[in-house]
């Protein structure tokens, strides 16, 4: 003997299934989304890295220093590594999804993605040396 | 070369079952069947009582969809030999309440999708004696991809979004709200952008992505959310900055 059906509200004889808190480990695909979405942790990690770093620097030269010696601890070296990966995660897919929320037309036509990809590198290489040569040249 | 293939088929029987089972069937393996054809064939020799739905088998209809081997596919567009060699799990899509073996319930994307208005709206509808709505071949590209869309309703087996928080209002309904709001005769946008604006329209999706690759006729409903969002997001800021303009 079988046992009866479930009944729920107003309709009785429908089967739902419930979707696992665990959906995410189902496919790569689904994986990789939810570590994109973590990244969002790390990006503000750095953040609050930078404005102690701020607070550090505003209360003077030796709590500077201190600062200094934190940062490289095993820790924080650790944090700060995986952090920087998660970031450049972060970066690289929002890059390469920029054309399909941006698509351009000139003269009619749909400029190919990698034309819309490719100014954002460019701009995050010309910043990144910018700051180089602002940290460096002194 | 295998002589026949296993297709592992959900059935849920509601008069029996109070949860879905499998039932394995052994089908001959053809180079040139797709999943449909297997189908239709244990339907026709193994077991008559076996329950989905199809018409066109030709990826027009979008009837036929359904979960192969866990993925959202059109069985009239994913063949056979694909899987070898098997077995094929195939099961109804899934997010959405199943009625019976591989038939869900789609009564709640029909709803949503009536929500964004999904046909061409004018303010004023011109004289028959001033003729057609003219369109030139640019101003059709433009939304054209979108218009592609066959109601398969892949997108929504393949959004976690609206499998965690049912009230989304989906990939489908969005791409075909921006469809009309970019065809150049419409003039309903300001209408579409109150239902498309709601935390469960566009802001509600997350841009997993999985739509996209769903889509089996390359509509791209993620790109058009994102695109979306840039246009909510621009019409905020002109009410937000310039309150006296109407909208």
């Amino acid at each position: 003997m079988k046992p009866p059906p479930v009944y729920t509200e107003y309709h009785p004889k429908w089967y739902r299934t419930r979707v696992s808190t665990y959906w995410w480990s189902r496919s790569w695909a689904y994986l990789k989304f939810i570590l994109r979405e973590l990244t969002s942790i790390f990006v503000a990690y750095f953040v609050v890295i930078t404005l102690l770093q701020i607070r550090a620097l505003k209360q003077g030269p030796q709590s500077y220093a201190q600062f200094q010696e934190w940062l490289r601890m095993p820790l924080p070296v650790v944090l700060n590594a995986v952090s920087l990966l998660f970031v450049l995660f972060h970066t690289i897919t929002w890059f390469n999804l920029a054309p399909r929320a941006m698509p351009v037309r000139i003269g009619g036509k749909r400029i190919a993605d990698p034309w819309i990809a490719a100014p954002n590198y460019v701009a995050w290489l010309a910043i990144s040396v910018l700051v180089a040569w602002l940290l460096l040249r002194g | 070369m295998t002589e026949t293939m296993t297709l592992q088929v959900a059935r849920y029987r509601p008069e029996q079952e109070s949860e879905p089972t499998f039932d394995s069937f052994e089908v001959p393996f053809r180079k040139d069947w797709v999943i449909l054809d297997a189908l239709n064939y244990i339907k026709d020799k193994l077991d008559g009582s076996l329950s989905y739905r199809w018409s066109c088998r030709m990826g027009v209809c979008g009837s036929c969809g359904m979960m192969v081997n866990g993925e959202p596919k059109l069985t009239c567009a994913t063949f056979l030999s694909h899987y070898l060699p098997g077995p094929v799990r195939v099961e109804p899509l899934q997010y959405f309440p199943v009625v019976r073996d591989l038939v869900i319930e789609m009564t709640d994307f029909l709803v949503k999708l009536k929500s964004v208005k999904p046909w061409i709206v004018r303010q004023q509808e011109k004289p028959f004696s001033e003729g057609e709505y003219l369109q030139t071949p640019d101003q059709l590209d433009t939304y054209k991809q979108f218009s592609m869309c066959i109601n398969c309703m892949l997108c929504y087996a393949a959004c976690p979004v609206y499998g965690l928080d049912p009230h989304f209002i989906g990939p489908a309904a969005i791409a075909l709200a921006q469809r009309y709001n970019m065809d150049s005769r419409d003039q309903g946008s300001a209408e579409r952008l109150d239902i498309l604006s709601q935390h469960e329209g566009i802001w509600g999706c997350t841009f997993v992505g999985e739509c996209t690759k769903a889509c089996p006729k390359n509509v791209d409903p993620a790109g058009a959310i994102q695109q979306y969002k840039l246009t909510s997001a621009k019409e905020w800021f002109k009410s937000f900055l310039l309150p006296w303009s109407a909208k």
